[in-house]
C-alpha cells in the first residue's frame, strides 16, 4: 500500500439483492487532506459507496481501509468518520449546542473542553450565539451548517457528505459550497463528497470521481476531466459537448482522421479507439469550435449553417446544422467585436485536432 | 361567516339546517353528561332537579354527596382498587405496549400484520368476550379475584392504545438519525436511551394515559374476573344502581368527567409538544 492511500477501496463490489451489482468493483486510492467528489447519475451507486465508507452498509466483496486500517469488521460508531446527510439528520429533541456536543459527550469527553469545542465549531460555521436554538427555529442552510459542524467537532478521521446541498436554494447553495471548501482548507480534514451536481463537483472538488453502472469511470482533478475526457460517459455527463458520430479512417502521428456519417474527413485525437474502421464518437466542447479557420493552422474544417440562435447575456448558444447533424452548438462570447450571425446564414468552422476527442462510440 | 351572495335560497337552508343537525349530535353526545353535573350538587336524595334548584336557590344546592364519597369506606376502598390496579395495569401496558411497537416498526419484520391485528383485538373484540375468556382462563390459574387478575386484564385492554400511539410516533421516526448518531459515535445503547426514548416519549405518555382512563373506566372485565375486594370505582357505580340508588354515584360521575378531561387536555398537549418538538408547523 502506497504511503499516499489515506482511504482505499480495494475491488469493492456491493449487491442488495445477491444477483444485480449496485457497485461492480471499486479501487480507489484517496491521499489524505483531499476534497474528493464523487460525481454520478442517481442509481450510479455512488450513495452505496459512501454508506459502505461509513459502515451503514456492508461490501459484498472487497475490502476498505482507512488510514491502513481495515474498515470491514468495524461498526460504524467505531469508524470515526463524520458524516453528513443530505437531510440534516439534526436530533430535533436538542438544541444546537447539545447537538454538537452529543459526538463528545459519547467519548467522555469533560464539560469544559466539550463546552470549548462546541463553541469554536459553531464560530467556525458562523452560527456563533445560535447554541441554544432548537434545530426547527433554524433555516435550511442554518440547520446544514449545524450538520457540518457537528460532523467536524469531533475531529474526525474522514468527512462524508451525501448530497448535502442538495434540498437548498441555488443562491444559498453556491454560498455553501464556498463555505464547504472554506472550512476544508482550513482544517485539511479528508472529505468525500456525493453529488449529481456537476457544477457543485467542478467548483468544489480537488479530485472528482464519475461514477456510473457501479464502476469509477475516470478518477481526475475538475480540469482534466472537462478537457480530457476519458470516454463518452465522461464527455456527455460533464459540461455540455458535441456529439459527432463517426468512422475511424486513419490513424498517424497521434492523430486520428474521422469520417463523419455524411462523407466529411475530419481530424480530432484517438483516445479510446484503436482500430480502423472502428465506429467513434467525437466530443468536442462547444467554446473550442472556431469559425472560418485559417486552413494552414487548422486542417479541420467544414460548412456549417445556422439555424437557431438564443441570446444569454455573456454568450450566444448558436445552433448550427453539420455533417447532416442539427443539434450542433457554438458559443459565442458576447465580445464587443463579436461575430454577428443570423439564422440561415452559412460558414466555415473548424477545431484543433487536440480539442476534438475521438472516444468509444457507446 | 357570510354566505356569498350568489347562494340560492334551497342552499342557504341546507346551509342552517346542516348548522342545526351539527348542534343536535352535539347536544345528544354531550347533554347526558352535563346533566349529571348539576346534579350531583341536589340537597335531597333524588334523581329529578327540585324546585329550588331550578330557581337558583342555593338551599336547593349542597355538596352531601361529594362528602358521602369522600367519607364512605365503600367509596374509599373503589378509590384505592382503581387507582391500583389502574398505575399497575397502566404500567405493563406501556413497557409491553412501547416494545411491541418498537419491534413492530423494524424494517425486517416478519408477519407485522398478523402480530399487530393480534395486539390489537382486545380493542376490537366485544368487551364482554374478552371478560367471558378471561373468566375461564383466569379460573383455570387462580386468577379470579386476586388483584393481579384484574391487574393482567385490564393490562390486556390498555396495550393495544400504547402499541398504537407509540408505532404513529415511530412511523414518523427518521431512521438518519440512528445513522447519525451512530456515526458520531454512539452505541446502540446510548441511541436507545438518548435518542430513540426521549423521541418516542410523547408517544409512550399518551399511550400510557389512554390505557389509564381503560382500566379506570372499564366495568365489565371486573365484574367477571374480579370480586368484592376488588371493587373499582366503575364497580361500586354499577352495584350502587343496582341496590342501594344514590345520588353519590352522581358525585362520583361528575369527578370521574373531570379526571378524564384533564388527562384528555394532557394528551392534546402532549401531541402540540411533540409537534412543535419535531418542528411540523400547524396546518
Amino acid at each position: 500500500m502506497s504511503e499516499e492511500s489515506y482511504v482505499r477501496f480495494e475491488d469493492v463490489r456491493k449487491s442488495y439483492d445477491g444477483e444485480t451489482l449496485v457497485v461492480r468493483s471499486l479501487d480507489i486510492d484517496l491521499p489524505k487532506g483531499e476534497f474528493v467528489t464523487i460525481l454520478g447519475p442517481s442509481g450510479s451507486g455512488k450513495t452505496t459507496c459512501l454508506m459502505m465508507l461509513a459502515g451503514f452498509e456492508t461490501p459484498t466483496h472487497g475490502k476498505i481501509y482507512l488510514d491502513g486500517q481495515p474498515l470491514n469488521d468495524r461498526p460504524p460508531h467505531k469508524r470515526n468518520i463524520g458524516v453528513v446527510f443530505q437531510n440534516y439528520a439534526l436530533f430535533p429533541h436538542m438544541t444546537v449546542a447539545e447537538n454538537l456536543a452529543f459526538p463528545l459527550q459519547v467519548r467522555g469527553i469533560g464539560r469544559s473542553e466539550t463546552e470549548e469545542k462546541v463553541n469554536k465549531a459553531l464560530d467556525m460555521v458562523q452560527l456563533g450565539g445560535f447554541g441554544e436554538r432548537m434545530p426547527a427555529q433554524l433555516s435550511g442552510g442554518q440547520q446544514q451548517r449545524v450538520a457540518v459542524a457537528r460532523a467536524l467537532v469531533f475531529d474526525p478521521k474522514l468527512v462524508l457528505m451525501d448530497e448535502p446541498l442538495g434540498a437548498l436554494d441555488k443562491q444559498l447553495r453556491e454560498q455553501m459550497q464556498y463555505e464547504i471548501k472554506r472550512i476544508h482548507e482550513n482544517l485539511g480534514v479528508t472529505v468525500v463528497y456525493v453529488t449529481h451536481n456537476q457544477s457543485e463537483a467542478l467548483m468544489m472538488s480537488d479530485r472528482i470521481a464519475v461514477f456510473n453502472e457501479g464502476i469509477v469511470q475516470q478518477l481526475a482533478p475538475p480540469d482534466v476531466l472537462y478537457e480530457q475526457p476519458n470516454n463518452s460517459f465522461v464527455a456527455q455527463f460533464i459540461g455540455e459537448s458535441n456529439q459527432l458520430r463517426g468512422t475511424l479512417n486513419a490513424m498517424e502521428n497521434g492523430e486520428a482522421e474521422v469520417m463523419l456519417s455524411d462523407g466529411t474527413l475530419v481530424l480530432a485525437t484517438p483516445v479510446n479507439v484503436e482500430g480502423v474502421g472502428q465506429e467513434t464518437l467525437l466530443s468536442l466542447r462547444p467554446e473550442r469550435v472556431i469559425f472560418n479557420p485559417d486552413t494552414n493552422v487548422t486542417p479541420t474544417h467544414l460548412p456549417a449553417k445556422v439555424i437557431e440562435l438564443i441570446y444569454l447575456g455573456d454568450h450566444i448558444r448558436t445552433r448550427m446544422a453539420v455533417a447532416g447533424q442539427d443539434d450542433f452548438i457554438v458559443k459565442i462570447q458576447n465580445d464587443s467585436d463579436h461575430a454577428s450571425l443570423s439564422i440561415g446564414d452559412t460558414l466555415t468552422i473548424g477545431w484543433r485536432s487536440q480539442d476534438c476527442r475521438a472516444l468509444d462510440a457507446t | 361567516m357570510a354566505l356569498p351572495s350568489y347562494t340560492s335560497v334551497p342552499e342557504r337552508i341546507w346551509h342552517y339546517l346542516f348548522i342545526a343537525i351539527c348542534a343536535a349530535v352535539f347536544l345528544f353526545l354531550v347533554f347526558p353528561l352535563l346533566v349529571i353535573i348539576p346534579l350531583s350538587f341536589n340537597a335531597v336524595p333524588f334523581f329529578t332537579f327540585t324546585k329550588e334548584m331550578l330557581a337558583f336557590d342555593l338551599s336547593g344546592y349542597s355538596l352531601r354527596w361529594y362528602e358521602d364519597f369522600f367519607t364512605n369506606p365503600n367509596w374509599q376502598g373503589a378509590v384505592r382498587n382503581s387507582f391500583v390496579i389502574a398505575i399497575f395495569a397502566t404500567l405493563l401496558s406501556t413497557f409491553f405496549g412501547t416494545l411491541a411497537a418498537l419491534g413492530l416498526s423494524r424494517n425486517h419484520m416478519p408477519y407485522r400484520t398478523l402480530i399487530t391485528s393480534l395486539l390489537i383485538s382486545p380493542m376490537i373484540v366485544p368487551l364482554i368476550i374478552s371478560a367471558a375468556g378471561m373468566f375461564f382462563f383466569y379460573s383455570r390459574l387462580g386468577l379470579l379475584g386476586s388483584h393481579i387478575g384484574v391487574i393482567l386484564a385490564h393490562a390486556a385492554l390498555g396495550t393495544p392504545f400504547v402499541v398504537i400511539t407509540v408505532t404513529a410516533t415511530l412511523v414518523g421516526f427518521d431512521n438518519s438519525l440512528i445513522c447519525a448518531a451512530s456515526s458520531l459515535g454512539a452505541t446502540p445503547t446510548q441511541i436507545f436511551c438518548k435518542i430513540i426514548v426521549p423521541l418516542i416519549t410523547p408517544g409512550v405518555i399518551s399511550g400510557a394515559l389512554l390505557a389509564f382512563i381503560t382500566s379506570f373506566d372499564e366495568v365489565v372485565v371486573v365484574l367477571f374476573v374480579g370480586s368484592f375486594r376488588q371493587r373499582t370505582i366503575p364497580w361500586q357505580m354499577f352495584s350502587g344502581i343496582r341496590e342501594h340508588i344514590s345520588p353519590t354515584i352522581l358525585a362520583v360521575a361528575t369527578l370521574m368527567i373531570l379526571i378524564s378531561v384533564i388527562l384528555l387536555v394532557a394528551l392534546e398537549l402532549l401531541r402540540r409538544r411533540t409537534e412543535r418538538i419535531r418542528g411540523i408547523k400547524e396546518s
